[in-house]
């Protein structure tokens, strides 16, 4: 494993570090997730289990719950009922114990939204000063690490509006990464990225994934669940109606929900 | 007719002590509350977007009660209310009495005003912004302090600006509570030597000695930190 899980232990208080789940048990499980807005009903009782090391890829149409289950892991969305479980401890309510958990559990936004005010490095550093109360000179060796693994070292005193689409999103996975998550969460991270900027950012994905990390991505890009995937699941309508490996879900899907989405995505 | 009256900027001269003095009154008053209003706006801008309902209809409420009460009753009411009838006396100068007086009194009115210039800077800032500090594991007062308030502040330069230059203006009205500075001391001439146009241009000039350059910096330093997104 590479220093974006490993490492040394930076956080304080003994909090638990990713090797403690082994590979291959259940990381973060969703037992009869409901939520609404207003009336709507945007997620139907999801059962949902991510293995330490999985790379699961949630697609499925628009406004079928992807991004809402993305963001209710780490409750950037509250639920309405059921429960959500990160290394097996239930999530809290709002407060300190949200926060910490929070920070065990990387985002990456559609929008890569950067702390506009500060440059790439301060992002990158901002958390693990101010939350996991690393010393500057420490954090900023990290920070010039990580942006190295993501290619952007060279930006790394510019702020967000001078990057590219493709380099702000590679720097706002560094600024998640930072936080030596146990889990990442992307929520359609290449949706708002030129075509020519997809590929950079989906490499860097994929190398993560090969270093093991536990990711669970909302994404249109099926070569990306088929490359990089263990599991494929299909939600529409607030439900997961398919669940699978990606050879499997491609090839030969079982729903008739999920073959009528891939001929009308791979049709052409 | 006696037209040297138009001209005659005599009793500047005769009063320049009396004058410079009621000047410097203006000044160190409305530096006190532009501080004073910062620190306080800020402190209620946190309340109204706090994640406590008790804080934010607390600080509803006192927005909508002194944006929408006459700052020459809230002032009457420091002097006359505080003062003389509950006999709250904060100094035992009875000049630095009238003066933290004015201060409180036109503190708390303009400190709503603050607090609805750095809101509307807030509301520039993009939902995105808090939604990645709280990823990041940033409890909701820092997410505030270090990643929103800054980027709010340099948003609301501008109509903080026009706050400011309304407060300058304002303190003119602060007279009625007793305590005497430039418009003060514009009516005691008026008194003396007739409402002359020289007095009025006098002072009118003083005014804006302080809220053009309020203005100009302002505008220069909303352009000079906006954030770039």
């Amino acid at each position: 494993m590479t220093d974006s899980a490993g490492g040394p232990e930076l956080t304080k208080g003994g909090d638990v570090a990713p090797e403690d789940t082994p590979v291959g048990e259940p990381l973060v499980v969703l037992e009869h997730v409901n939520k609404y807005f207003g009336e709507l009903h945007v997620l139907k009782d999801i059962d949902l289990t991510i293995n330490r090391g999985e790379v699961v890829v949630v697609i499925g149409p628009s406004g079928g719950g992807k991004s809402t289950l993305c963001r209710s892991i780490n409750r950037l969305e509250p639920i309405d009922g059921g429960t959500i479980l990160v290394d097996g401890a239930k999530l809290p309510e709002e407060g300190k114990q949200l926060a910490r958990l929070r920070a065990d559990v990387g985002m990456v936004f559609q929008s890569f939204n950067l702390f506009a005010h500060k440059t790439i490095l301060q992002n990158v550093t901002l958390g693990p000063i101010k939350v996991r109360k690393v010393a500057k000179a420490e954090a900023e060796k990290q920070a010039m690490e990580l942006l190295e693994r993501v290619g952007i070292a060279a930006q790394a005193e510019k702020f967000p509006a001078q990057l590219s689409g493709g380099q702000q999103q590679r720097a706002a996975i560094a600024r998640a990464l930072a936080m030596k998550p146990k889990v990442m969460l992307f929520d359609e991270p290449t949706s708002a990225l030129d075509p020519e900027m997809v590929k950079e950012v989906l490499d860097v994905m994929t190398g993560l994934a090969a270093d093991g990390m536990t990711m669970i991505v909302v994404t249109h890009e099926m070569g990306f669940a088929r490359r990089a995937a263990q599991k494929v699941v299909f939600m529409a309508d607030g439900q997961i109606v398919e669940e699978s490996t990606p050879d499997e879900f491609f090839t030969n899907a079982r729903t008739e929900r999920a073959r009528d989405f891939l001929s009308k995505i791979l049709s052409h | 007719m006696n037209w040297d009256v138009l001209f005659d900027f005599s009793p500047f001269g005769k009063e320049s002590s009396e004058v410079l003095q009621a000047f410097w009154a203006t000044v160190r008053l409305s530096v006190m509350t532009g501080v004073l209003s910062l620190v306080f706006g800020t402190v209620l801008v946190a309340m109204r977007v706090s994640p406590t309902p008790v804080l934010r209809r607390a600080g509803t409420v006192y927005v909508n009660i002194f944006r929408n009460t006459p700052l020459t009753l809230i002032l009457v009411f420091t002097s006359l209310g505080l003062h003389d009838t509950l006999g709250i006396s904060v100094s035992s100068g009875i000049s630095a009495n009238a003066y933290w007086l004015a201060v409180f009194g036109f503190t708390a009115y303009t400190s709503a005003f603050v607090c609805e210039a750095l809101r509307a800077g807030i509301n520039t800032v993009p939902i995105g912004q808090a939604e990645a500090a709280r990823a990041i594991g940033l409890p909701f007062a820092q997410s505030l302090r270090l990643v929103i308030l800054p980027q709010a502040f340099r948003a609301s330069i501008a109509p903080l600006g026009s706050t400011l230059i309304a407060m300058i203006k304002n303190s003119t009205v602060v007279s009625v509570a007793g305590y005497i500075e430039s418009a003060g001391q514009m009516k005691q001439m008026f008194d003396d030597y007739g409402a002359t146009l020289p007095i009025f241009l006098g002072f009118a000039a003083a005014f804006m000695v302080l809220t053009l350059p309020a203005g100009l910096l302002t505008s220069y330093l909303a352009k000079r930190l906006a954030v770039v997104r």
